[in-house]
């Protein structure tokens, strides 16, 4: 009896796992739109939401209920499959990305040594679900918003992809785990800060990757430009630029297959602020380091902190996607694809250079 | 190009510090001032602009161009205003009075009474023409803008409440005014005839 009770153990651990993270993303999608929608509202000098709730902190949940109850139209010329599969591949899609992401020291749902480039190849399937509901939808504007969108993620994933290498070159592991515990008081090898200074005692801000290697300043802005392209926010939301092509590839969507699309949309900004925070700021180190008898970064590291170091930096990096996406106006197509292809792709590949030389002469 | 760059960035970077400014000025709300302030127009970009409406409203002078409105015992009936309307909205119906009704509170004598007067708030557009010509100054423009209604009869108003039993006495004694008038200027002819 005893194995089978391991077995149902180890599955309901899973299972509470999946269910955890789906309920951390729905409830972050909920607070992000409302998030949003006061930024927006601040910066442009108005109030946002104020009347459902203390500070209309309920209007979202009053939004997603009432999209709830929402009849699901099905387009008389769509291909219905497709239609129908593409909210479900979309989402699917983001929510596995959370499969391999550390939130803590010992705290990972999966601990793969292929991680990043698990990732990597996970979240490339919602490209695929844009372009089902594209072309599903049977609709010139949702065709176009997914043609644009596909173009727009492909040609994105080469800088991204070279900036993510020049991480992995200096970490040499794909594991994210194992990358987070390199940039800390936890890890078992040294860490030097700038390539000179040993810090692997320190720790602390000192010790993020960023700092060790500082062109990987240069290679965060790129990663972080080109997941802003990757989720299709401003100012690259050509795909559902709503001045031109009405919402783009979800024009057609309803009730909860509008609000999946949505909810794929905010965990996916989540997601890929949080694989920055993991390869460029720490992952769940703490920020302040050891200083002589001021253990701060001792006191400071646990699954506890790590859970809140880690949310704490991707929700600030969240706050900069929303204060970019209100702040720049949206690109042209021929300007996107201009800056990808010129600019960031020349620049990832001298990071990549840069970090191949780093780890040759100066680690 | 690195020069582009850099320029680039630099604009983007004033685009964002601005952006930035007004999302920490949010604290600061708009003061409900009168358009008559001084620094009506300075306080606007300070803060945030939103009037929350039905909470707060921004003060509008006393006799604004809103909703007109009859002081119906000062008005003599002389439907220059129903003339003068250049959408026909007011709509006046009045009966002599053989004598003397009584004064207005500017001392104008009253010789009509008004058994319908009605404006149309819904085809009238407030253009002020009615209240320039009243000689006795009793039709106004208050300051009421709020007025959504459920039906369009609603915005009908109706400012003579002389009941139409009372209309028809009016009409009746007119009459009766008035045929005792011919009456007598018959007999007078009569009699002028007759002395000739």
């Amino acid at each position: 009896m005893q194995p089978k009770q391991n077995y149902l153990n180890f599955y309901l651990i899973y299972i509470a796992v999946g269910l955890g993270l789906f309920g951390f993303s729905a409830v972050f999608a909920l607070f992000g739109v409302y998030a949003e929608r006061k930024v927006s509202a601040f910066i442009q000098d108005r109030l946002g939401p104020t009347e459902t709730g203390k500070f209309g902190l309920l209007q979202t949940v009053a939004d997603i209920v009432k999209l709830l109850q929402k009849e699901l139209i099905t387009p008389a010329a769509a291909d219905k499959l497709l239609f129908a599969l593409a909210p479900f591949i979309i989402f699917i899609a983001v929510y596995l990305g959370f499969a391999v992401m550390p939130w803590g020291p010992g705290l990972v749902p999966v601990s793969l040594n292929l991680g990043l480039f698990y990732f990597f190849a996970i979240v490339s399937i919602e490209t695929l679900g844009i372009l089902m509901a594209g072309w599903g939808s049977n609709n010139k504007y949702s065709m176009l918003g997914a043609m644009r969108s596909v173009a727009q993620v492909i040609s994105y994933e080469i800088p991204a992809g070279f900036a993510l290498i020049s991480v992995v070159m200096i970490a040499q592991t794909l594991d994210l785990q194992q990358i987070a515990t390199q940039q800390g008081i936890l890890s078992t090898e040294t860490t030097k800060f700038l390539g000179f200074l040993d810090v692997s005692h320190i720790g602390g801000i000192l010790s993020w990757n960023i700092f060790r290697a500082p062109h990987l300043m240069v290679a965060f802005v790129i990663y972080f430009i080109a997941s802003l392209a990757e989720c299709n926010r401003a100012p690259f939301d050509i795909p559902e630029a709503e001045s031109e092509l009405v919402a783009g590839f979800h024009t057609e969507y309803t009730g909860l297959r509008f609000g999946f699309v949505f909810l794929a949309e905010y965990s996916m900004m989540f997601l890929v602020s949080m694989l920055g925070v993991i390869l460029f700021l720490g992952a769940w180190n703490t920020p302040l380091p050891n200083i002589g008898v001021v253990q701060l970064a001792n006191w400071t590291t646990g699954w506890g902190w790590g859970i809140l170091w880690v949310s704490v930096k991707a929700l600030a990096l969240v706050g900069v996607q929303m204060w970019i996406r209100w702040t720049l106006p949206r690109f042209r197509v021929d300007q996107l694809m201009d800056l990808c292809w010129k600019v960031l792709t020349p620049l990832a590949f001298a990071c990549m250079v840069i970090s191949g030389l780093w780890r040759l002469l100066l680690m | 190009m690195f020069r582009n760059i850099i320029k680039e960035l630099k604009t983007a970077g004033v685009g964002m510090g601005l952006t930035l400014k007004h999302l920490f000025a949010t604290k600061k709300r708009r003061v409900m001032d009168t358009v008559k302030s001084d620094n009506y127009f300075e306080q606007q970009g300070k803060g945030t602009n939103t009037i929350q409406y039905p909470s707060q409203e921004l003060p509008v002078p006393e006799v604004g161009r809103y909703q007109l409105f009859v002081e119906i015992d000062d008005c003599i009936v002389c439907d220059l205003c129903a003339k003068v309307c250049p959408v026909d909205c007011i709509e006046i119906d009045s009966i002599k009075s053989p004598d003397l009704i009584g004064l207005t509170s500017d001392g104008s004598p009253k010789r009509l009474y008004a058994a319908k007067f009605d404006i149309d708030m819904a085809k009238c557009m407030y253009c002020g023409l009615c209240t320039i010509v009243c000689p006795t100054e009793c039709i106004t423009m208050t300051s009421e803008y709020d007025v959504s209604v459920q039906e369009l009869d609603l915005l009908t108003y109706q400012f003579s409440d002389m009941p139409a039993e009372v209309a028809d006495e009016k009409r009746r004694i007119f009459e009766e005014a008035q045929a005792a008038k011919q009456a007598a200027k018959l007999a007078a002819l009569k009699k002028k005839e007759e002395g000739l």
